[in-house]
């Protein structure tokens, strides 16, 4: 079919494919340390540079000059839209930008499974059946991936209510959604008609719509991951469709690592990653309202400054509410004057704490904190105990006791930071309102800790004020030596 | 309402139900308090605080035939024939383990309320008198033991030489072991810790005590906060440990309770025997049957070899002004649950978890036991044959597919990917192949990345599975046009993510920096 020449440039893409493969996994194995990350971002693209300039070649040999000029137009407009985006995207939207690239994932599978079914010419007899097969899975799997970014999207960027919606036998819905499937793809493999694929494109359109708008906002660090999972899943089974190893590679990589990722998620949550499917997290959660949890400690703007300036270490915890507040600079600056007065200042970082794996770590990279003072919860759950003040800003679930020493909670058994073994801890709290979870907070109620009312950016801002006008190193207040 | 507070009479009883600082806050609930003349002297809080907190002194009748009455012991017969019509009785009646006493109560035209029955949950932790309780006992647990011993608990360098320093095994680590952990520890000694739980080792360490696991393929879990029997296999590697403990160890205190049985035995004969002269054991199950074989409840003794053994079981008693203060506190804060009006007026709500639990009788109507609630119902009965030691309460875990099912279904989709892979047409085997090897490789590859890298992974793992695009950009080159209109879509975005994805991710990591 094709000259000899052109199945010299088949082997050449084949072989380009494999050294692209290999460039992606030095790419995702760079992301281990910081100071690899940034070499390992440069493999990946040239990678991905390989890859396309081989893909290219093939095209430009086959196609005819206005497949080459659709294909620029294409790369251009598209690759530009890509770049304007990356550079203006603020990095607290983030999860919204993630979950958006999701979805065009999803829906380019499922273009190209469409494809893949309308022109089937030349495959043969023995491999029509399982071809029709990966069409099929391919678009259910792109389907879902598409609309359930979607909704991701939508509700990340609050254009859509974050609570989760519940239907009847929600869980009989997916489940039924999934027998269908499995009963369509029989039906599709022993007679491939059009009416059908359009069925299971709408079925799967469906099912990753109402699987996502199940899930309630504060699960959606696991729901982000699990979709990064499903594109992976997606590119892969392309990669089946399309006999090309290239992207079965990088599919399976991109799938393992979101399913890797929803673990850690789920294990920070102390949830099973079927509960957190099966949606619906604060529903079952019995709000006790009139718990009497005691008397709640409020503390002013100077008292705090004077806490902070008279203390030896600092651990600050921050949650997605920081993110809301866009606290992060004030937050930053903080840290930089607490230090620069010879105060321990850390950062501690709860697995899911923001809207996405690593956000707080990029909000604060963001603000110009040294990574080297941001902390994993396991990092640094053992030096609250030495810690003379902890600032708890915008996180609730994610430093509730409760998870650790009530049995009987929604979240019990949640590994969380153990913020209320410190000597004080300062909670920034716009109000006396629980959490994502829904469950009320006894960490409020200690009696080591304070609330500081308020929006968090304005407090943390004037904190910094106050700080100011203290003499630098506290020599007001008594010296307390060398310890 | 007045509330009385009265004289212990029970025999050695050193503490009082409320101090000058808690009866500050009763009145501030609204209460006005009455003391019985001399009830702070055993806990050295003179009559003349009590007057100056806001109480009237009065004597032994008027104190007991207040409408509402706080004792820390269990009333006498006598003592409850001067309670009034009415009345409400609060005091540590241990229910479950004193049909008796309940009987009694029920026969009475009062209300009884056992503050020893407290559910363990979390809003309920400041009125835990069994929890005040045990942190005494631990942290007096190592001032007996330091008493007895006849050496230094830290190690010094001195000019006279250098001296080691004490080695303290805990067994068992509740709110009594963390309490003598943290108390050993902090007076220098080198403290070690054992428990079935093993979730407890962070917070033995987070005290300064290491955690020693008993490692048999075993898990214990507990739901009600409390510890469980133990199996077996666990109990013989246990012994081990403890016997190859009691030969390197200085002191060893043992806070082994477990609710409504006899306590464990833990230290065998033999292995105080192996114990070097001038150790010291203290055991705070010794009311419970004891840890420790040997141990004479209430009694110090010495062993043959040397060993002092401790098995006080007023160990609280020993320390009557905390004690005192901790109880009465605990008091304030059901008192604070009760008066939900902070008006003086006593609200019993049978509906509330904790007041239900805590409610013994009421007016002739027996209320014992209370119906089984929540996680906690068994502590409610259970705690009162706790006698202060129990475990802290431990998160109950969710239990996940057991080990024999997911060794069936990983065995299930290894077969499965057999079967697939010898049945499959030409390409798809390799494919397959690739497809597996990929995800293990992914698999390991994703394990190392750093945590906080992990939304930076995101976004590449976006950017390169726009790879994706190349299946489109092969489609592109065929003729039709309806594929080809597609394809350009699909090209498009594709290219978005491939671009978008790799710009704000090297955007991303230039942002971190280090410090």
């Amino acid at each position: 079919m094709f000259d000899s020449l052109t199945t010299a440039t088949v082997a050449i893409a084949a072989a380009a494919y494999i050294v692209a493969a290999l460039l992606f996994i030095l790419s995702l194995g760079g992301l281990s340390k910081h100071e690899t990350a940034r070499t390992g971002i440069v493999y990946g693209i040239i990678g991905m540079a390989i890859a396309l300039i081989a893909t290219g070649v093939l095209v430009v040999r086959r196609s005819d000059w206005l497949g080459i000029v659709l294909l620029l137009v294409a790369v251009v407009i598209g690759g530009g839209i890509g770049l304007w985006r990356a550079a203006r995207v603020q990095m607290t939207g983030m999860p919204q930008f993630i979950a958006l690239l999701h979805s065009f994932v999803g829906l380019a599978a499922v273009l190209i499974g469409w494809n893949g079914y309308l022109q089937d010419g030349g495959i043969a007899a023995n491999l029509i059946g399982i071809h029709h097969a990966e069409v099929f899975i391919g678009v259910f799997i792109g389907a879902v991936t598409f609309t359930g970014s979607i909704i991701a999207f939508l509700k990340l960027s609050a254009r859509m209510p974050s609570a989760p919606l519940v239907l009847p036998g929600r869980n009989a819905l997916n489940l039924g959604a999934l027998v269908v499937f499995v009963g369509l793809t029989v039906w599709f493999v022993i007679t491939p008609v059009l009416w059908l694929l359009i069925a299971v494109t709408a079925l799967a359109l469906l099912l990753g719509l109402h699987l996502v708008a199940s899930i309630g906002g504060g699960d959606m660090p696991v729901v982000v991951s699990m979709l990064n999972s499903y594109s992976g899943w997606a590119a892969a089974a392309s990669g089946f469709l399309l006999d090309n190893d290239l992207l079965i590679v990088t599919g399976a990589l991109v799938g393992s690592s979101g399913a890797f990722l929803s673990y850690i998620m789920c294990q920070a949550m102390n949830r099973s990653f079927l509960s957190v499917i099966a949606g619906g997290f604060g529903i079952e959660a019995p709000t006790k309202g009139d718990e009497d949890l005691g008397e709640y400690h409020e503390i002013g703007v100077p008292e705090t400054a004077q806490l902070l300036a008279d203390a030896r270490s600092v651990i600050i915890t921050p949650g997605f509410g920081m993110a809301v507040a866009q606290a992060q600079y004030p937050v930053a600056e903080l840290a930089r004057i607490l230090r620069a007065r010879g105060i321990e200042v850390r950062f501690g970082i709860h697995p899911v704490a923001g809207r996405l794996p690593g956000h707080m770590n990029v909000l604060l990279a963001e603000a110009k904190v040294p990574y080297d003072i941001v902390l994993e919860m396991d990092e640094i759950n053992d030096d609250f105990p030495h810690t003379s003040v902890v600032l708890v800003i915008g996180a609730n679930d994610t430093v509730n006791p409760a998870a650790a020493e009530d049995p009987g909670s929604p979240i019990a058994g949640m590994p969380v930071l153990k913020v209320w073994e410190a000597d004080e801890v300062i909670v920034f709290k716009r109000s006396m309102a629980s959490g994502y979870a829904g469950v009320q907070n006894p960490l409020f109620y200690r009696d080591n800790t304070r609330m500081l009312f308020g929006d968090a950016k304005d407090r943390v801002e004037q904190i910094v004020h106050e700080l100011g006008r203290l003499s630098p190193a506290g020599a007001g207040s008594l010296s307390t030596g060398a310890a | 309402m007045p509330i009385g507070i009265i004289v212990e009479s029970a025999p050695g009883e050193t503490r009082v139900a409320a101090t000058p600082s808690t009866v500050a806050q009763l009145i501030q609930l609204g209460y006005e308090v009455v003391v019985e003349k001399g009830a702070g002297a055993g806990s050295s809080f003179p009559d003349a605080d009590y007057d100056a907190a806001g109480a009237r002194l009065v004597t032994k009748k008027a104190a007991w035939s207040s409408a509402i009455v706080l004792t820390v012991n269990a009333p006498t017969d006598a003592e409850l024939a001067m309670l009034s019509k009415g009345a409400v009785l609060i005091s540590w009646l241990s229910p479950g383990l004193n049909p008796k006493l309940v009987d009694k109560l029920v026969k009475l035209p009062i209300t009884a309320l056992a503050v020893d029955a407290v559910p363990r949950i979390s809003r309920a932790q400041s009125m835990d008198v069994l929890s005040s309780t045990a942190n005494i006992a631990g942290y007096r647990a190592v001032i007996e033991a330091a008493n007895a011993f006849g050496r230094f608990f830290t190690g010094q360098v001195t000019a006279a030489g250098k001296v080691p320093p004490a080695k303290v095994l805990v067994a068992g680590v509740g709110v009594a072991g963390l309490a003598a952990i943290g108390a050993a520890s902090s007076l220098g000694a080198i403290v070690r810790a054992t428990d079935p739980r093993p979730e407890v080792a962070e917070q033995v360490s987070s005290i300064g005590g290491s955690y020693l696991p008993v490692e048999v393929g075993e898990k214990m879990e507990s739901s009600d906060g409390y510890a469980k029997v133990t199996s077996e296999a666990y109990d013989k590697r246990a012994a081990e440990l403890y016997s190859e403990q009691a030969r390197d160890v200085d002191i060893i205190i043992t806070t082994a309770n477990i609710p409504g049985r006899a306590a464990p035995r833990l230290i065998t004969k033999a292995d105080v025997a192996s114990m070097r002269s001038g150790s010291v054991i203290v055991d705070l199950a010794a009311g419970n049957g004891g840890n420790v074989e040997g141990t004479v409840p209430g009694e110090k003794i010495v062993t043959r070899n040397g060993v002092t053994i401790i098995g006080y079981t007023d160990l609280a008693r020993r320390l009557p002004a905390q004690s005192s203060q901790l109880y009465g506190q605990n008091l304030v804060n059901l008192m604070k649950l009760l008066t939900p009006g902070k008006d003086g007026g006593l609200v019993l709500d049978l509906d509330d978890v904790v007041q239900r639990a805590i409610t013994v009788a009421r007016n002739g109507e027996k209320l014992w036991p209370p119906p089984p609630v929540q996680v906690s119902a068994a502590p409610a009965a259970a705690s009162a044959a706790a006698s202060g030691a129990g475990a802290a309460a431990a998160p109950a875990k969710r239990r996940g597919i057991p080990r024999a099912a997911r060794l069936a279904l990983t065995a299930v989709g290894i077969l499965a990917l057999f079967a697939l892979v010898a049945v499959a047409p030409a390409p798809l085997p390799q494919h397959i192949t690739v497809f597996v090897l990929a995800i293990v490789v992914g698999f390991y590859v994703i394990g190392k990345v750093n945590h906080a890298l992990h939304t930076p992974l995101m976004s590449v793992t976006n950017a390169i599975s726009g790879i994706v695009v190349i299946g489109a950009l092969v489609q592109i080159a065929a003729g039709d046009p309806l594929t080809r209109a597609i394809s350009v879509v699909a090209v498009l975005l594709t290219s978005i993510n491939i671009f978008g994805g790799f710009a704000v991710t090297r955007r991303m990591l230039r942002m971190f920096s280090k410090g």
